[in-house]
């Protein structure tokens, strides 16, 4: 008979040995496809390594990449810490993103070091909103945040297109659309000269010390933690659950729309509705990836977008299909799940009839 | 009046059940599954799947029957690796299935991709065609609305029927139904634990992947990326909304698809004064306004999300 148990210390090598072998095997994997689609190997896995590490164009792109899922990550971290299911950070990011068009267009007229920071507020009050509405419904009706977030991405995807049909669509844009341009003082600048890389990363790291601190240093981030492993013992402990649930929501919701703020006002300069390719799902890859660590997710969103970027490369250079990237990013979501599993836990062999 | 005339039309009532269809299978397939205890959030990806996989197997020559058991075996696979994962692993089944919906959507559009590489419009196959039954189908009303639907409407129908008796008439739905509320119960029986969820996981899968056959051998004749567009989503509220129930689950489907089929119509008659998307936001909206109404009052399996391990109380 097998038998699963608990390992009783799970070492510091199993902890952090596991995300990065898991990341290694998904790449291996994919030579599968890569064979199925007729590749060669050996030439793929070449390409996709210049797509990153070819050039200082190649690797400013990787981290313009990285960038995004920086604070998705931090966003699904912050919410899963609580075990609040935010799966709708690509909603969140898109209004962040509406919220940053809104006041950077023109409405406000200021220099950079005072319009940037009402950018910021308002793209994370803007997610924040839209975390908070599921996490009411949640704690007040009792409703599935998973389902409410996972539909109102594509409630706030529709809106999205009607704004930018509507009050927010540029006049001088041809009828396409997309909204006016961020004036100059609100563009995010760039980090290093030519290339697309802009100070989104900045925040982003500093968003990720932040959050690491709040998390592991404040009473704040106790309560969270303490909510999320056992709501019921963290409510009898005299930790507000709700309000401990709301305030998880609405940071995880501010983080999700800074990610479409840094998009926007940082690389993109205009917002459409292709924005994200799915920087708020594959925010749930790189938190996971992580192990729910606000530090590792700095990691984490750096190899997932190296493979999207390196992917990218490949596809482009030998002719395989593009979403080979969403494949491997899937599979090392799976990857890392069996690999935590291995961590965690031990199967030993008993003898019939000693369970 | 106008609105009146809506409501009347066997048009209407034809397009409902229509839009119902593949959502019946969904709601059926994820319903099975959380019956035994295990939420599947892969279900939007074995959606998109079945649609690929049922299409491409007619493409290549497999009938139309054919392609159905292709789109069901490979969104039974799809449901093994989530029961593999969360049920003797018992692995987070949110992330497991999350996971099991990106891994399931790329891989169907890398495939598309890789073996349609340059293809400008999407090529076709012959689809299901409406039944063309004598007599029955030639009565006022009731022959376009029921008997002029295609052979996988009544599929769907008939999976209802199968699923209701299976959970409340059979041996094997009592241990189904108990897997999800109390295993240790099941396991004092002398039942395999393991076996029944993983079983219940896999069948429920597959059930998803015909709902997603239905989008492209059905509804339409070719694939698309991004043609799921959320359905599966709105089976996971549907079955809580019919807490559990498949009678309750072919309802909810139902009114979904009166009220998708009502609010394009609608937009026809007063479209001048409302931006479109304000329709197309409508069936998300509702899903989410009937999942708040109901919250409170739904009795969860009791098991649902929590693992079970052999020898560990």
């Amino acid at each position: 008979m097998l038998r699963i148990e608990p390992r009783e210390a799970p070492s510091r090598w199993w902890t952090l040995g596991v995300p990065v072998i898991s990341a290694l095997l998904a790449l291996l994997l994919a030579a599968i496809p890569l064979a199925a689609a007729g590749a060669n190997i050996v030439e793929a896995y070449k390409q996709m390594f210049n797509g990153i590490f070819g050039s200082v164009f190649a690797f400013t792109e990787m981290l313009t990449r990285a960038t995004p899922l920086i604070f998705t990550g931090l966003a699904a971290t912050m919410a899963f810490r609580a075990k609040l299911w935010n799966i709708g950070a690509e909603g969140q990011l898109y209004l962040g993103a509406m919220a940053a068009v809104t006041v950077g267009t023109g409405l406000i007229d200021a220099p950079s070091f005072i319009l940037i920071p009402i950018i910021l507020l308002a793209g994370a009050a803007g997610g924040a909103a839209g975390m908070a509405g599921p996490a009411y419904l949640k704690v007040r009706f009792g409703a599935d945040e998973v389902v409410t977030t996972l539909l109102l991405n594509f409630i706030i995807l529709i809106f999205l297109q009607m704004m930018l049909e509507g009050p927010l669509q540029d006049p001088m844009g041809m009828g396409w659309p997309q909204s006016e341009p961020i004036v100059d003082n609100g563009i995010l600048p760039q980090l290093v000269p030519r290339m697309r890389l802009h100070s989104g990363l900045i925040i982003a790291l500093v968003a990720a010390a932040i959050a690491h601190v709040m998390l592991s240093k404040s009473v704040w981030g106790f309560k969270l933690r303490a909510v999320g492993e056992n709501a019921a013992a963290a409510f009898h402990a005299g930790i507000g659950v709700r309000r401990t649930l709301m305030s998880a929501a609405i940071v995880s919701g501010a983080l999700a729309g800074l990610a479409g703020v840094s998009e926007v006002a940082g690389l993109r300069g205009y917002l459409t509705t292709d924005l994200s390719p799915g920087f708020g799902y594959t925010g749930i890859v790189v938190a996971m990836l992580a192990g729910l660590s606000p530090i590792g997710v700095v990691i984490s969103a750096v190899f997932i977008a190296s493979i999207f970027v390196g992917a990218d490369t490949m596809s482009r250079a030998i002719g395989v299909s593009s979403y080979l990237s969403d494949l491997v990013v899937a599979l090392s979501l799976i990857c890392v799940l069996i690999g935590g599993f291995i961590a965690k836990y031990r199967i030993i062999r008993t003898n019939k009839g000693d369970v | 009046m106008d609105i009146i005339q809506i409501l009347i039309s066997e048009n209407f009532w034809a397009a409902s059940l229509r839009i119902a269809t593949p959502l019946i299978f969904g709601v059926l397939g994820a319903l099975l599954c959380e019956k035994a205890g295990v939420l599947n959030l892969g279900i939007e990806g074995i959606f998109a799947a079945g649609a690929m996989a049922g299409w491409m197997a007619v493409w290549l020559g497999a009938g139309l029957w054919g392609g159905l058991l292709v789109a069901g075996l490979v969104g039974g696979f799809f449901g093994l690796i989530h029961a593999i994962l969360t049920v003797p692993l018992g692995l987070s089944q949110h992330v497991s299935g999350l996971g099991i919906t990106m891994l399931a959507t790329s891989v169907s559009y890398f495939t598309y991709r890789t073996a349609l590489p340059k293809v400008s419009s999407p090529p076709r196959i012959e689809p299901f065609q409406p039944l063309d039954i004598p007599v029955l189908s030639d009565l006022p009303f009731i022959g376009p609305v029921l008997f002029q639907q295609t052979a996988m409407t009544w599929l769907a129908l008939f999976m209802v029927a199968l699923v209701w008796w299976v959970l409340n008439r059979t041996p094997l739905g009592l241990a189904i139904r108990a897997v999800g509320d109390n295993p240790d119960a099941v396991d004092a029986q002398g039942l395999s634990v393991y076996g029944l969820r993983m079983g219940a996981i896999v069948a429920g899968s597959a059930l998803m992947a015909l709902g997603g056959a239905f989008l492209t051998m059905s509804a339409f004749d070719a694939f698309f990326f991004g043609m799921v567009n959320g359905r599966g989503w709105i089976c996971i509220a549907l079955v809580i909304f019919a807490s559990w129930r498949p009678g309750k689950a072919l309802l909810g489907a139902l009114l979904f698809g009166a009220f998708d089929a009502f609010q394009v119509r609608l937009q026809t008659q007063v479209g001048a004064f409302l931006p479109s998307q304000v329709f197309l936001m409508a069936p998300y909206v509702l899903s989410i306004f009937a999942l708040v109404i109901v919250a409170r009052r739904a009795e969860y399996p009791r098991a649902l999300l929590t693992p079970w391990f052999k020898g560990q109380r």
